[in-house]
């Protein structure tokens, strides 16, 4: 373990790096996941298509080979992203779509008699979205869009693969250097665990605040 | 409030009789096959010409097992390369392991049933030895000081040096400190960065894969200039490039490959030096090399002679 604790300030580094991505990439997750989500329960079928086609894709090719696409693939076709905006990309695109399923499943929750009171009033389809059904649909998934941040932190370490080197990649290079993997990579564990479990905590605060008690 | 059913009722039903049929059923299948699978394993006698060991020694404990396990890359032209429509891993590494086996198995025909080969990229070697995943790891694997705090190595068996790959059009990189400013790309787990640094410091060496093929991509691509690691290697990527690459012939660190085991494995350390002894002094590394590695430019040097630590 002497190993681990000559090299906190390497592990702090990547730390950080699993940070701002995962931070970064949630922030685009959601964006992507609540028009996802309003897509999937619009009533304009074009929209409705897109919505389910996208989830259907995304969620169902394997994040590394969403990886090695955007960086290899796009590289081909004259479009070409560094490691770190690659990473953001293919990580806020792969968990909107995870965020879109967990809002839309929140809509599900939304009583359709305010939906159609609202509309009877005049509200437009989009106003209703945003300003009546949105807010209380997120509200009650605030745990489950919990579970996705968390997923997030543990597959940002994927983009190593594509030489961002974050935690895991620290851990790696580590190993290189000393030729310790076990508790180079344990290290990396604990590193990860500490992320996740003080984002459950914060997660945990915010669901008492925020999740509608019913 | 709302009411949630915890329990699957069903579930919790007693399981009826023909469940427990089925069950006896499986694990009467599951005894046949098991023995099944021992007394195969036992007749596979080795061969009359296969040489005694020491009991005890790792080298019997192989033996009785039936099987060399073989650590090697799946990726390395001229070394040890997965072929696309074989499925044979082939080359010099692959033919080096086959010596040790015969070593071992003695000069059977069916040698190659007798060594199992497990892919390994540059930074699970260690790994592979400490948990005993393989028995030995012949995959390009350099010798030095750090690497032998945790395993031990046999050989070298081929002395390489670091080069550099460059696009054939390039005529800005001339040597390594040419390489200050660049970018420049090596495998993780590699010792050529480290190496890099030492000659070039201003390198940019931020990107990094796992395998030597997506630097080589990468280059194509446009997003390093450069890629370093030893020559063999290069000589394996320039080969298969369609001549787009050309390595510069700047060498700039010597890198003796070994056969990686566990550490304090003196029996199998000495067995496998002997071996290559062997095979350095009757001609076969000569003949194995020749078709391997100096099929893709590389001379063929005189074996450099077993370190005996």
């Amino acid at each position: 373990m002497n190993i681990v604790l000559s090299h906190l300030g390497d592990y702090a580094h990547g730390m950080e790096q699993t940070v701002v991505l995962t931070l970064v990439s949630y922030l685009g997750a959601f964006v992507i996941g609540l028009a996802v989500a309003s897509c999937r329960v619009s009533p304009v079928p074009p929209l409705r298509a897109i919505g389910t086609l996208y989830v259907d894709i995304v969620r169902n090719v394997p994040l590394l080979v969403q990886f090695f696409i955007f960086f290899f693939g796009l590289t081909k076709v004259g479009i070409q992203f560094a490691p770190f905006t690659t990473a953001i990309i293919v990580l806020s695109m792969y968990h909107g779509a995870f965020v879109g399923e967990v809002v839309r499943a929140g809509i599900n929750t939304v009583d359709k008699g305010q939906i159609d009171a609202a509309r009877a009033l005049g509200f437009t389809f989009p106003a209703v979205l945003v300003q009546l059904v949105l807010p209380q649909a997120i509200r009650s998934v605030v745990q489950p869009l919990g579970n996705v941040f968390i997923a997030l932190i543990k597959n940002s370490s994927v983009a190593y693969f594509i030489s961002v080197v974050e935690l895991l990649g620290t851990a790696d290079r580590l190993n290189t250097e000393t030729a310790q993997g076990i508790p180079v990579f344990i290290g990396a564990a604990v590193g990860y665990l500490i992320l996740a479990l003080s984002s459950a905590y914060v997660l945990r605060q915010m669901e008492k605040r925020l999740a509608v008690v019913r | 409030m709302r009411h949630i059913e915890l329990v699957d009722k069903e579930n919790h039903q007693p399981m009826k009789p023909n469940h427990w049929r089925f069950g006896a059923l499986l694990a009467v299948v599951a005894l046949v096959l098991a023995a099944c699978g021992s007394s195969g394993s036992s007749s596979a006698k080795s061969s009359s010409k296969a040489p005694t060991f020491a009991a005890g020694s790792t080298m019997d404990a192989i033996q009785k097992k039936g099987k060399l396990i073989v650590g090697t890359k799946f990726d390395q032209p001229l070394f040890g390369l997965k072929s696309a429509t074989s499925g044979k891993v082939e080359g010099f590494d692959v033919d080096i392991a086959r010596e040790m086996a015969k070593g071992i198995f003695g000069d059977a025909s069916d040698i190659d049933s007798k060594i199992q080969l497990v892919e390994t990229v540059s930074k699970n070697r260690e790994a592979f030895i400490q948990n005993g995943t393989v028995d030995i790891v012949v995959a390009t694997y350099t010798v030095n000081d750090t690497r032998k705090q945790v395993v031990d190595f046999a050989g070298p068996y081929f002395l390489a040096h670091e080069d550099i790959m460059v696009k054939k059009d390039d005529s800005t990189i001339k040597s390594v400190t040419d390489l200050n400013g660049k970018k420049v790309c090596s495998a993780q787990g590699s010792t050529s960065i480290k190496n890099l640094m030492a000659k070039a410091p201003q390198a940019d060496t931020s990107i990094t894969f796992d395998t030597y093929s997506q630097c080589a991509d990468a280059m194509g691509d446009g997003r390093v200039q450069a890629v370093v690691t030893d020559n063999a290697i290069l000589a394996g990527l320039v080969k298969n490039s369609d001549g787009k690459y050309k390595v510069l012939n700047a060498p700039f660190s010597d890198e003796p490959y070994g056969i990686g085991l566990k550490k304090g494995d003196t029996a199998l350390r000495g067995f496998l030096n002997d071996t290559l002894d062997k095979i350095e002094k009757d001609g076969t590394w000569k003949k194995l090399f020749t078709s391997t590695v100096a099929s893709g430019g590389v001379e063929t040097p005189t074996p450099p002679a077993p370190i005996r630590y």
